[in-house]
C-alpha cells in the first residue's frame, strides 16, 4: 500500500463559499487509516461544513476530497462509502429499530434476510438486540444514539462520520458513550471522523485533533500537543484553562526564550517558531503548572494577592490579583493540599511556575 | 388561599353562548336528520318512523336523475381529489424542499390566495375563461374547474406536514445508499403520507359539496348531486330531499373522521 493510499481522508485546498461568505478558508488536512480523528472548534467554525462535504451533502466549492487515494468531491452522497451519524439521528421514525439498521445493507444491494442478520448482530453490539421490533420514539436519547451508530456501521463505512451525536445526551449517559464510542472505533477498525465543540471530548476520545475557528485550521496534533503546546492564542485559550500575560520578547534561543513585563519583571519560558526578539505577545500558562508560596521559591515568582478561592471537586482554583498583569488562576489538585498550601483571601503571596511551564503564542 | 381563576368556563355567560351556537350549528342538521325518516309527505309534521323517503331517492320519480348526479359527483370529486392531490404534492415539495428561491413568498401567496377570493368571483371568472377558449360546458369542464379549486385545498394539510419533516431523514436515507427517487418513496413519501391522505379527503369533501362553481362551468343538463338537489328543491322542499342530504352528512362525517384519525397517527415523532 502506498504512502497516499493508506490515507483514510486526503482534503487538499477544500474552499466552501456560500455566496459572500466563505466559510472554509483552504483547508488542507490528512487523516489517517483507523484513526479517531476530531474536528474541534466553536459554532460557526467550518467543522460541520467540511464533515458535510466529505459526506457529500454540500458541494466543494474549490479543492479537492480523497477517500483512500479516490477523488469523492463530486460524487453524491449514495455513492460514496462513508456513513453518518447525525446530530439528531436521524432515525426513520416509521421504521423499527431492526429496519432502521438494516436499511444501509438493502439500499447495498443485500438481501433482506441477509440485512436483517446483519443488522441483528449491529444491535446485539450495541446491546439494544432486545429493541429490534419497537420504533425510535420507543427508545431513550441515548438508546436511540446506539441505534444510530449501528445504522452508520452496518454497511461497514470506509469512514464513519460523526456530528455532535453527542451534544443531546445528558453528562454522564456522554461520559460513558465517549468510552463506547472509542471502544468502537477499536473494535471496527473504522476510520472515525468526529465533529465536536466539547474540548474534553475532544482530548478524551481523539487520537489527533484538528482545532477550527473562523474557517481556518488552528493546530493539528495529538490531545497532549494541542493541550501542552498550543500554536496560538486561539488554540491556548479555546482548549482548557489557561493564563495570559502579555510580554516582550528580549532574547530567544533553543526553543527558549527570556522575556519581561510591562513593570519588567523577567520570566524565561519556552518559544515558538515564529517569535523575534523584541516583538510583544502574550505567554500563556495553565493554572496546574502554577503554585503559590508565601516566599518566592525562585527569582521569577510573581508577586499577588490572593482574592477567592473556589473549591471545584477534584481541584481548588486560586484567584490572584498579580502586581504586575492581569488576575492569574492557581489550580491546586487536592491530593496534593498535604504539601502546598492555600492561602487565605487577601494574603500576599507568590506564584512560582513549573520549569518549563510558561509558553509564548503567536496571535 | 386566593387564586385567580382564569379558567373561561368561569366567564359569565360562557355556558348560554356556547349552547347557542352549538344550537345554530347543529339544530338545523338534527332536524332535518330526524325528518328524513318521517313517514309524512310533509316536511313537517311528523307522522312515524319509515324508511320510505329513503327508498324514494333510489326508487322513486327523480330516482334517475339523482343517480346521474351522484355518479358525476363522485367520478369528478375522485379524479379532481386524485389531480389536486398529486399537484399539491408536487408544489409542497418544491416549496418545502426547495430551498430558498426567488418568488417563494409570493408562490406561496400565489397557490393559497384561492382560499380569499369570493367564491363567486371565481365562478364567473371561470365561466369566462372557457367561454373565451371556446371549451363546450359539461363534465369536462366541472372537472377542470374543481381540479383547479381544490389545489389550495389539498395544499395546505401536505405542506403543513412537511415542515414537520427535518431534512435530515432524507440526508440520512442519500447517506445510506438511497439514490434520490429511493429517498423519496422509501423515506420521505412515508412520512408525508397522513399529509397526503388528509389533502386528498379534504379536496375529496371540497369537491363533491360544491355548488356555485359547478353551477356556472356546469353544461345543460349535466349535474351533480349539490346542483341536483338546488333543482329540486326550486319545485319545494320534498323529504326525499333530506333523505339525500342526510346521506351526504353521514358519508362527510365518515371521510372527516378517518381525516382525524390518520392526521393523529403522527409518524414522525
Amino acid at each position: 500500500m502506498s504512502e497516499r493510499m493508506s490515507n483514510a481522508i486526503d482534503v487538499r485546498n477544500a474552499v466552501k463559499r456560500y455566496g459572500d461568505f466563505t466559510a472554509l478558508k483552504r483547508i488542507s488536512l490528512t487523516i489517517k487509516d483507523n484513526e479517531f480523528f476530531t474536528l474541534l472548534g466553536p459554532s460557526g467554525c467550518g467543522k460541520t461544513t467540511l464533515l458535510r462535504m466529505i459526506a457529500g451533502f454540500e458541494d466543494v466549492t474549490e479543492g479537492e476530497i480523497l477517500l483512500y487515494g479516490d477523488e469523492i468531491e463530486k460524487l453524491p452522497p449514495h455513492q460514496r462509502p462513508v456513513n453518518t451519524v447525525f446530530q439528531n439521528y436521524a432515525l426513520f421514525p416509521h421504521m423499527t429499530i431492526l429496519e432502521n439498521v438494516a436499511f444501509g445493507l438493502e439500499m447495498r444491494g443485500k438481501s433482506k434476510s441477509e440485512a436483517r442478520t446483519r443488522a441483528g448482530e449491529m444491535l446485539e453490539l450495541v446491546q439494544l438486540s432486545q429493541f429490534a421490533a419497537r420504533k425510535p420514539s420507543q427508545l431513550s436519547g441515548g438508546q436511540q444514539q446506539r441505534v444510530a451508530l449501528a445504522r452508520a456501521l452496518a454497511p461497514q463505512p470506509k469512514v464513519l462520520l460523526l456530528d455532535e451525536p453527542l451534544s443531546a445526551l445528558d453528562l454522564k449517559l456522554r461520559k460513558a458513550m465517549q468510552l463506547e464510542l472509542k471502544h468502537l472505533q477499536r473494535e471496527t477498525g473504522i476510520t472515525f471522523i468526529f465533529v465536536t465543540h466539547d474540548q474534553e471530548e475532544a482530548l478524551t476520545m481523539s487520537d489527533r485533533i484538528a482545532v477550527m475557528s473562523a474557517g481556518e485550521m488552528q493546530q493539528l496534533g495529538s490531545p497532549t500537543e494541542i493541550y501542552e503546546q498550543p500554536r496560538n492564542m486561539f488554540v491556548a485559550d479555546f482548549i482548557g484553562e489557561t493564563n495570559l500575560l502579555e510580554v516582550s520578547v528580549d532574547q530567544v534561543m533553543n526553543g527558549r526564550a527570556v522575556c519581561h513585563l510591562g513593570g519588567g519583571h523577567a520570566l524565561t519560558c519556552n518559544s515558538v517558531e515564529g517569535i523575534n526578539v523584541g516583538a510583544k505577545v502574550h505567554m500563556s500558562v495553565r493554572p496546574e503548572r502554577l503554585f503559590t508560596t508565601d516566599v518566592p521559591v525562585e527569582g521569577e515568582a510573581l508577586k499577588g494577592r490572593v482574592v477567592e478561592n473556589i473549591f471545584v471537586g477534584t481541584d481548588i482554583s486560586t484567584i490572584v490579583d498579580l502586581a504586575e498583569g492581569p488576575q492569574f488562576i492557581v489550580r491546586t489538585s487536592n491530593s496534593e493540599r498535604g504539601n502546598k498550601r492555600i492561602f487565605e483571601p487577601g494574603s500576599e503571596i507568590f506564584v512560582n511556575m513549573e520549569l518549563g511551564a510558561g509558553r509564548l503564542l503567536v496571535d | 388561599m386566593a387564586t385567580v381563576n382564569n379558567d373561561i368556563k368561569t366567564y359569565k355567560g360562557f355556558r348560554a353562548i356556547t349552547l347557542l351556537c352549538l344550537l345554530v350549528l347543529y339544530a338545523p342538521l338534527v332536524i332535518v336528520t330526524i325528518y328524513s325518516f318521517n313517514a309524512s309527505a310533509s316536511i313537517t309534521n311528523w307522522e312515524g318512523l319509515s324508511f320510505r323517503w329513503y327508498a324514494d331517492v333510489f326508487t322513486g320519480p327523480e330516482s334517475d336523475k339523482f343517480k346521474v348526479a351522484a355518479f358525476n359527483s363522485f367520478t369528478i370529486a375522485i379524479m379532481a381529489a386524485t389531480a389536486s392531490t398529486t399537484i399539491a404534492t408536487l408544489a409542497a415539495t418544491a416549496m418545502v424542499r426547495g430551498g430558498k428561491f426567488k418568488l417563494r413568498t409570493v408562490s406561496f401567496g400565489l397557490i393559497s390566495l384561492p382560499l380569499m377570493v369570493p367564491e363567486i368571483v371565481t365562478a364567473v371568472a371561470t365561466l369566462i375563461f372557457f367561454n373565451s377558449i371556446g371549451f363546450t360546458r359539461g363534465y369536462l369542464t366541472i372537472l377542470v374547474a374543481h381540479i383547479a379549486f381544490c389545489i389550495p385545498f389539498a395544499y395546505l394539510p401536505i405542506s403543513a406536514r412537511m415542515q414537520g419533516i427535518e431534512d435530515s431523514f432524507e440526508q440520512a436515507a442519500m447517506d445510506l445508499y438511497a439514490t434520490k427517487r429511493q429517498a423519496f418513496t422509501k423515506v420521505l413519501m412515508p412520512l408525508m403520507a397522513p399529509g397526503i391522505i388528509s389533502g386528498f379527503l379534504l379536496a375529496f369533501i371540497v369537491s363533491l359539496d360544491d355548488f356555485i362553481i359547478t353551477n356556472f362551468v356546469k353544461g345543460a343538463g349535466v349535474e351533480t348531486l349539490p346542483t341536483a338537489i338546488f333543482g329540486s328543491v326550486k319545485q319545494g322542499i320534498k323529504p326525499n330531499i333530506m333523505a339525500i342530504s342526510t346521506m351526504l352528512l353521514s358519508f362527510s362525517i365518515v371521510m372527516v373522521t378517518i381525516s382525524y384519525f390518520v392526521s393523529k397517527s403522527d409518524n414522525t415523532k
